[in-house]
This record gives C-alpha cells, structure tokens and sequence, in this order.
C-alpha cells in the first residue's frame, strides 16, 4: 500500500497538489492552519492512492514524502 | 518487507524552508536541479551562483557551496569560479530580471566565450522581490506595478525572447526552453536541467536551461491558475523547445 | 648579484603579480594600463594562470568575485574611467571579505577625460564609490621597484584581513621604464577554511556573500569589519617622511609627483629654503600621525597634486589646524615641474600667498595658481 507522509509545517497551501492528483483524494484542511499560518494539505483516502507522486513532485516545497510497499 | 520511497526531499537541498511565496515555480526548479545534482553525482563537488531576484537566497537551499552574485553578473562570477575551478560543477541560477534585462552583457559573453557551466534561467514575465515590476519578458498587455495598464509594444517593446536569442551564438552548446506548470512539463524539464549538467561535466561548453515560470502573487492570481497563465499565455509567445545542441562538438564530445 | 632589468611599470605590476602567485588575472583594455593585461596574456597562462579579457570593468571585477571566493590569489587592472565601473564589486567584494588586488593606472577625468597621468581618483580610491560602510587599503608607488614590492605586500595584505586592495598610480609611472628587481617574497599563511570551492565531501557547505536581511546581523558583521580596519589603521600605514629639524615647510605629494617635488626640494635648499617630503605610501590608511609630530620648525605644510586637491582634505584632518594648509595642483594630464612647486614654496615662505587658500567657490585658476605656465623656463 502507499504512504504518504506531510512535512506539514512547510506546506503553503497552494492547492498545486490537489489539482494534481489524478485520484483526488488531496485537499487542505480548512479546520487547521501550521505555523506559517496555512491550510495543510492533507489525505482524504488513503486507500486509493497509487503512490504515482504527481503530487509530490509538483509540489514545490517538498512536503510530500512517498513510500509504496507493506509498511512492517 | 520495508516501504520502498518512490519520492521525497532530495538530499541535493537544505532542509531550510524556501521563503518563496506559496505556488512559486522556484521551489519546482529548486528540486530539479537538486535532484540532478544528486543523480548525477556531482552535488560535493558544485558550486551554486546565486542571483538578485526572489531567487538571491537560493544558497541557503542547495545543499552544496554557495556565492550570492551581483545583479545580472552571475554568469561573470561564475566565470570567474569555473576557470579557477575547471573540474567543479558551476551553475548560475537567474531570473529574468537578472538575466534578462540587467546582466544581458555577462549571459551574451559567457556563452560568446562558450563558458563550461550550466545557467538555470527562471523566466516568469515580471520582477518578484522588488514587488511584481515589468520585465523585458513581460507579456504586451501584461499588467504589472509599472505597466498598470498593461504593457505597450510601442514603448517597452516586445517580450524579449532570450534563448532564440542566445542560440544564436556560436559558443552556446544547449539551449533549451522548458515549462514546470505541470507534472508532465516538470519531467521534461528535469530531463532539460539534467542534461545541462551532463553536457558541463563532459566539458562540452555553455548551457542554459530557460524554465517557464509561475509568480502567482507578482501576477496577483491564485497559484493553480497562474499555472494556467504559463500554459495559456506564455507558452504561445514563448515557444517550448531545443533551441540549440551541439551534442557532438567540445570536451570528450559523443551524443547524449 | 644583481638582478635588475629595465622594464616598464605596468609590465612589472604584471611580473611581480605572477611571481606572487597571481591564479587569475581579469580585465577590460583601458589606457594607461594596457601592458598588464597584454603582459597576463602572454605570460600568466603558460604559468598555469588563467587570462580572461571580460566583457567589460563591471565583468572583470565580477570575475574577480568568484574566482577570489574559491581562495586564489586573483587580480584586475584598470584606469579611472574603468575604475569607476568597479565600484559595485569592490563594494561586493567589501562585504563578501573576499582579497583581491585592483590596479588602477590612473588618468584624467571626469568623464572620458583624456589619458594623461592625473590624480583625481584619490577621493574613488580612499572613499570608494561603492554603497555602504567600507574601507580598502590603498597604495600609491612612486618608483617603479616599489610599484613592484607592493604588488607582493599588497597581495598579503588582501588574503591577511580578506579584503580588496588597490595599487593607484598614475599613467607616468605605469608608461615608464627604471631598473627593477622583483624581488619575491612568500606568501602569507592565510585561513582558507572559508572558500567555495566545491569541496562538501571534505566539509560542510560555505556560503560568501553580502547580503545580510537582519538589522541587528547585519550590524554586528560591519563593526567586525571596522575591527578589521581599526587594525589596518593602526599597523598597515605607510610613508616617507624627510621632514628634518630646521624645516621650515612640509611638502606633502604622493606617487611620481613626490619625485617631482624632491626635486623642488632640493632646488630650495640650494638658495637656503629648507623643506622636506611627507610622501604617503598607503593613502588608506592615511598617515594622519605625521602631522601631529613634525619638527618646531615647520610653520607651513604644503600639498602638491595632480588635481583639483583631494588628499589637501586628509592633509587637513592630520593637521587638525596646527599649521597653515597650501594647495598646489595640475590637472587635466598637465604635470607640475620642480619649478612650480620651488616658486610655490618661495611665495608662501615670503607671506604672499593667503594661508587658507582657495576660497570654495574660486576660479580654477584661484586655484591652480601659474595654471598657464609651460614645462620649460
């Protein structure tokens, strides 16, 4: 399965992945802001994540880390 | 079985956070060239020339040795490095202000004396930093803080069209004009910036990689639709492609 | 044994640099200074230099930026005009703490001018014309041996405080040939442990720059600097001094016209005038000292220049109203001979001249006095 994880504290909001994301399962949570005083991103359905990292490579603050594979 | 990373910060930068504005193409290019610099092994052995422009922090991110240039005379600077230093990896890192309208001089005569680094040549029709101000590659009509009214051929003349024009030198080895507005473009121009770097460690000569870029708080839009903006008005006037590549000519020479 | 060689003065600049180990040499082609970079351009190279005539002053200096920030010992020359240009890079340079040595063979002005030997760029040269809090160490030749010895000093002065450095000398002594010995001396031990010369396999990354956001860092890093220069100050300062017990004036001059007005000196004493030579050798720092410990005899101090008066303004603050200050130039490549400066001493010795000369808003020829007078009597 894929992982995803955010360095949440360097995410700017931008929604670049959001709109990226082929499976739109990105979106930023509007219930939170970091220390920059962002939105986050975050996921909404892990499970359907392909781990293709459009998202993270279209981010441009390196916030997304992909991982694919059984996690012990 | 432990999780395999398909993707996640290059080693090639920092970890301090990029100070650029939220959607900025810097961060993209940033990680691009980073990454190059990491695959192709060269990252402990370059030096990173720094520009004036929102980019002039740029040695606080690569994770290699840094020098903060002049405004425009990176190229002079990195000049200056390479000859000194002819088996480090040199690239100058420019906006378009930079390059564009103050340092034409040093980018015409370091591709002129076919320099051996690499310019990664960041072109989003306006000046940044100094708070969104026209750029000679700002679009006609384009609205920016002095042309309110948009820009007038008539006055300011047209876009300047910087790698057409500096593949028109003899001593420029590879010229390629590439977009990062989306993950399809941001792999062909990983390809573009890469390759630069390859052609500088067989010693072929000067590269430039001139990369289509978004400014979304410089063009007053929200970030995903500044992509829009590259896509839809800047890649019309500004022609993506190979401009000039002289992959047989120079150092150990042999196509790539 | 003796090793002289007759040679030009820039030819030697250019000669002693190398033998200095001068890695890299940057330049524009200005007059008077064309031999050195024609010199570097046939000789550094197939001494495992680099020679790269720039695009530009504005390139050259900017070359000399980066190639001095990976530690080597670099240079550029130029003339005034040229100069001028350089003056965004020494700034840079001052801020980055980077050693470089400039050479400016200088001419007359402003503007174009012409390429006669003038002096005008003392105020560019000891002030700067950069933006910013900074000094640079400043050398003026008179001869062409010591046009050579400072080459190797200067060199070790730049790479000891990390700072840009400037040889200044007029188009006379830059065109004309002395015997000469290079005599070489070794390097200083300088730290290099903060260069960018891509080597982050043996160390962390460094970073050289001069740009610094923070008001209070940014501060802290221009009174290390003025540190720096309190010390230059107080240890690198140089100058000729021939004012004796019984003088009755000092003549203050620096560069080839010191040389024109040991003459003059010399013509005086023949009649019974006595006077004496206070030759600045480092214009920055300025040997302000001299003036506070001049012999009971002095009652006047005179300044000889090939300007419009520029180091009279130094003189000034080192005799700090102690004794009457008298002015004397040329300029416009016009060069004063013995005589003037003998006739200018008479006349302030015998009360003629008004001891604060030169109102402000006087004529040129108020101050230039003889303004018209030819080489030969």
């Amino acid at each position: 399965m894929a992982v995803l994880t955010f360095n949440e504290a360097a995410c700017k909001g931008c929604r670049l992945c959001v709109e990226a994301c082929p499976k739109k399962i990105l979106d930023l949570d509007t219930s939170r802001v970091n220390a920059k005083g962002y939105n986050p991103v975050l996921c909404s359905d892990m499970n359907t994540c392909t781990a293709c990292a459009i998202c993270a490579r279209v981010c441009p603050d390196s916030v997304i880390k992909v991982e694919k594979g059984a996690a012990a | 079985m432990a999780a395999k990373v398909i993707y996640e910060k290059s080693r090639g930068l920092k970890d301090n956070p990029l100070t650029y504005c939220p959607g900025c193409s810097h961060g993209t290019i940033h990680k691009l060239v980073a990454e190059s610099l990491v695959e192709l092994d060269v990252l402990e052995r370059t030096i990173a020339v720094a520009p004036v422009g929102c980019s002039v922090l740029a040695y606080n991110y690569f994770n290699c040795d840094g020098i903060q240039a002049a405004h425009g005379r990176a190229p002079a600077v990195a000049t200056g490095i390479k000859r000194v230093c002819p088996d480090k990896i040199v690239f100058a890192y420019q906006g378009d202000g930079d390059l564009a309208s103050i340092g034409t001089a040093e980018i015409i005569h370091a591709a002129h004396r076919g320099e051996n680094f690499t310019v990664i040549f960041v072109n989003n029709a306006i000046y940044g930093m100094t708070g969104g101000q026209m750029a000679p590659t700002t679009l006609i009509n384009q609205k920016t803080t002095t042309s309110p009214y948009g820009r007038f051929e008539e006055t300011t003349g047209k876009p300047l069209l910087v790698s057409e024009m500096l593949a028109t030198i003899p001593g420029a080895a590879y010229i390629e004009r590439v977009s990062v507005h989306d993950h399809a473009h941001i792999l062909k121009a990983k390809r573009a910036i890469k390759k630069a770097f390859e052609y500088q460690v067989e010693g072929k000569g000067f590269c430039m990689v001139e990369v289509l870029a978004a400014c979304p708080i410089g063009w007053n839009v929200l970030p995903v639709d500044s992509m829009k903006f590259v896509r839809d008005q800047m890649m019309p006037y500004y022609p993506l492609g190979v401009y000039k590549d002289r992959a047989n000519i120079g150092g150990k020479g042999g196509a790539l | 044994m003796s090793k002289k060689v007759l040679m030009k003065g820039n030819e030697v600049i250019a000669e002693a640099a190398i033998q200095a180990g001068c890695k890299a040499f940057f330049g524009y082609p200005i007059t008077p200074q064309n031999e050195i970079p024609e010199y570097m351009s046939a000789h550094i190279e197939r001494r495992n230099g680099i020679f790269v005539q720039a695009e530009s002053e504005v390139a050259a200096i900017n070359m000399c930026y980066g190639a001095a920030a990976t530690g080597a010992r670099v240079m550029t020359s130029s003339s005034s005009p040229g100069m001028a240009l350089k003056q965004e890079g020494i700034s840079y340079m001052s801020g980055a703490d980077l050693p470089v040595l400039m050479v400016n063979v200088s001419r007359c002005g402003p503007g174009l001018g012409g390429i006669l030997p003038a002096q005008g760029d003392y105020f560019m040269a000891t002030r700067g014309g950069g933006n910013g809090d900074y000094r640079t160490p400043v050398f003026a030749p008179a001869y062409i041996q010591e046009c050579s010895d400072l080459v190797f000093h200067s060199f070790d002065i730049a790479e000891k405080y990390r700072t840009p450095v400037m040889i200044l000398l007029d188009g006379m002594l830059g065109q004309m040939m002395e015997p000469v010995e290079i005599r070489p001396t070794p390097p200083i031990e300088a730290d290099k442990s903060w260069v960018v010369d891509g080597n982050t396999d043996k160390r962390p990354p460094n970073i050289v720059n001069s740009l610094s956001l923070l008001g209070d860092v940014l501060e802290q890093q221009n009174l290390i600097r003025f540190e720096k220069y309190a010390e230059i100050e107080r240890t690198e300062c140089m100058v000729e001094n021939t004012v004796k017990d019984g003088d009755e004036i000092a003549v203050v001059a620096y560069g080839v016209p010191a040389r024109i007005v040991s003459n003059a000196i010399e013509e005086l004493s023949a009649e019974g005038i006595r006077a004496g030579l206070i030759r600045p050798i480092t214009l920055w720092p300025f040997p302000y000292d001299v003036f506070q410990n001049l012999p009971a005899s002095v009652k006047h101090v005179l300044v000889a220049e090939l300007s419009m008066g520029q180091m009279v303004e130094d003189v000034k603050l080192g005799v700090n109203g102690k004794y009457p200050v008298h002015f004397y130039g040329r300029c416009g490549g016009m060069v004063f001979d013995p005589s003037e400066i003998a006739d200018k001493v008479r006349e302030i010795i015998k009360g003629h001249t008004p001891a604060e000369p030169v109102p402000r808003n006087g004529k040129p020829s108020d101050r230039c006095t003889k303004h018209t007078k030819g080489g030969a009597q």
